[in-house]
């Protein structure tokens, strides 16, 4: 392997960390409410919209604009599932893919009234050009690094929440059998909503780390979802810590594959999720 | 009628409906203030759904329900048991990829403040205590069971909803479980124990209901009671 190859695959498993940023919020919701939210890589581009009026308006960095909105991001995660999902939640998979195929939808056309069809990026502010120079190798940006190390610590965050605080202890009672949780009086529909007001704080935090990244546009939203599901089918279901290494086999695969032919990045990505599907239907790191 | 501060449980006129089919058919039921009520009736009699109803957790329910003076039908479940009304499921229901102690504190969290804690239950029932770190799945069904007695107990109840505790473990556990409810009773904790089991029922319990069909069929105190009649009102025919 070439240096550069080395470097391109260290980039890329960056990557992998705003990746997995995406990417957790939408294995939460599977692997506690058993719902896929179509919607998820929408709600991301709507946060990221909200993230440039408002930083924008106040003259903050995205990055503080994010932080403050956290209780707003919860507030409106639990709100939706109130009002919205848990109408749906349950029977069968086909209402919720409806409706979050619906909000999805409604997401994108009311950015594209909002905010016209321009493509958008915003500014981080120095942390951009820092880097920092490695194994007398080569140069690593400072923000794809904070970005990492950001998703290392959203992780560790709902963990900690999930096996170690009550109140995760019963968000799990209710992902284990919701029926018998309301039977014995542990409402399933509250701890669905605490957890898709979880799921719309990693929203903000991914928003903020995309935004400054990458380019967005109202229309981006499901692609962002593809990557984020390959993610978290790749590392397991279920799987948080999977789902950020999920994360990182797509992105170094996007670099390698990159590196051979400009075309490839995409196609690499898709080819390696698609041969660990083979190999190992229920991902990397499968939930007992 | 809506039943005094202290009766725990007045049921009246109840019907429970799954779609067209009536489960439950005008029952009528009290249970007095430190009271052990047994529910006997066959597969299918509708006790269950009886139960289901009282936590409002019944698909469609008529009639009325009251508990310590409190109108359930306009409660919903998370309150009942806060107000002390607290159900062991049929089949045990706990929360499998859970630890024993996990699966015990939720039940604490969800309930009201009072006299039975953690340790208690750990004394009454030592082996869970030995075993309280392994997911409740790994365990027997014996000690599953003893984790769905103690989950509600540690809700600190008033009244103890308990559905065929017995249902397919080895007598020698069952006896066990059974030893618990002196100790329970102890504690000013009122019950209605359901089973199929009648001998083992109706030898812990100071009234009985024979439920047929979704109905009453017979009501009385087990020292009155003639095997012969209990058997043909359980049966029918
Ligand atoms: N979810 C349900 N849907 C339709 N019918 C039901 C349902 N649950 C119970 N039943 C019917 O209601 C009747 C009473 O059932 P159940 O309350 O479970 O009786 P028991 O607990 O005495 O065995 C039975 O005929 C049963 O088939
Ligand atoms: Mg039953």
């Amino acid at each position: 392997m070439t240096i550069d190859m080395l470097n391109q695959a260290i980039q890329g498993a960056l990557i992998g960390g705003l990746y997995a940023l995406f990417a957790v919020g939408l294995s939460l919701s599977l692997g506690v409410i058993r719902f896929i939210n179509i919607a998820h890589g929408d709600l991301i581009v709507l946060a990221s919209f909200l993230l440039m009026s408002l930083s924008g308006l106040l003259g903050l960095s995205p990055f503080v604009v994010a932080l403050f909105m956290l209780p707003l991001a919860f507030a409106a995660g639990y709100w939706l599932q109130r009002l919205l999902l848990q109408r749906v939640v349950g029977e069968s998979v086909l209402p919720v893919i409806l409706v979050t195929f619906g909000l999805s939808i409604m997401i994108q056309n009311g950015l594209l009234q909002a905010y016209g069809p321009d493509t958008h990026k915003l500014h981080g502010g120095q942390i951009e050009v820092a880097s920092v120079h490695m194994f007398g190798l080569f140069d690593i940006g400072f923000f794809p690094l904070a970005v990492f190390f950001t998703a290392i610590v959203v992780i560790a965050a709902l963990d900690i929440l999930l096996y170690r605080t009550s109140i995760g202890a019963r968000i799990r009672a209710v992902a284990d059998d919701p029926a018998a949780a309301d039977l014995i009086g542990l409402s399933s529909g509250r701890m669905y909503a605490i957890a898709m007001g979880v799921v719309g704080m990693t929203v903000m935090l991914a928003a903020s780390c995309m935004s400054v990244w990458t380019n967005f546009d109202p229309a981006i939203g499901p692609s962002r979802l593809l990557t984020a599901f390959e993610a978290v089918v790749l590392g397991g279901l279920g799987s948080l810590w999977g789902t950020l290494v999920g994360g990182m086999v797509l992105g170094i695969a996007q670099n390698l594959g990159a590196q051979m032919d400009a075309s490839w990045q995409i196609l690499a990505q898709h080819l390696i999720f698609l041969l660990v599907l083979v190999l190992r239907p229920r991902g990397l790191f499968p939930k007992a | 009628m809506s039943g005094a501060d202290d009766e725990p449980l007045r049921v009246e006129k109840l019907n429970v409906y799954y779609g067209q089919f009536r489960a439950v058919h005008d029952i009528d039921l009290t249970v007095a203030a430190g009271e052990i009520v047994s529910v006997i009736g066959a597969n299918g009699a509708g006790k269950t759904s009886f139960l289901k109803a009282i936590m409002q957790q019944a698909d469609r329910a008529e009639g009325s329900i009251h508990a310590f003076g409190l109108n359930l039908r306009t409660m919903s479940t998370p309150q009942i048991v806060a107000a002390g009304v607290a159900l062991v499921p049929e089949g045990r229901r706990l929360f499998p990829s859970l630890t024993v102690a996990e699966n015990l504190r939720i039940g604490w969290e969800i309930g009201r403040r009072g006299s039975i804690t953690l340790d208690r239950i750990y004394s009454w029932f030592p082996v869970l205590a030995e075993r309280r770190d392994q997911p409740a799945r790994r365990l027997s069904g014996g000690q599953q069971q003893m984790v769905a007695l103690g989950r509600a107990l540690l809700a600190n109840p008033r009244l103890l909803l308990c559905d065929e505790i017995s249902l397919g473990l080895a007598p020698v556990v069952v006896g066990q479980l059974y030893d618990i409810l002196p100790k329970i009773r102890a504690e000013g904790i009122s019950m209605i124990v359901i089973e199929q089991d009648v001998v083992r029922s109706l030898a812990v319990a100071d009234r009985f209901y024979c439920f047929l069909e979704g109905a009453v069929s017979l009501v009385g105190r087990p020292q009155d009671a003639n095997r012969d009649v209990i058997m043909r009102h359980y049966f029918g025919g």
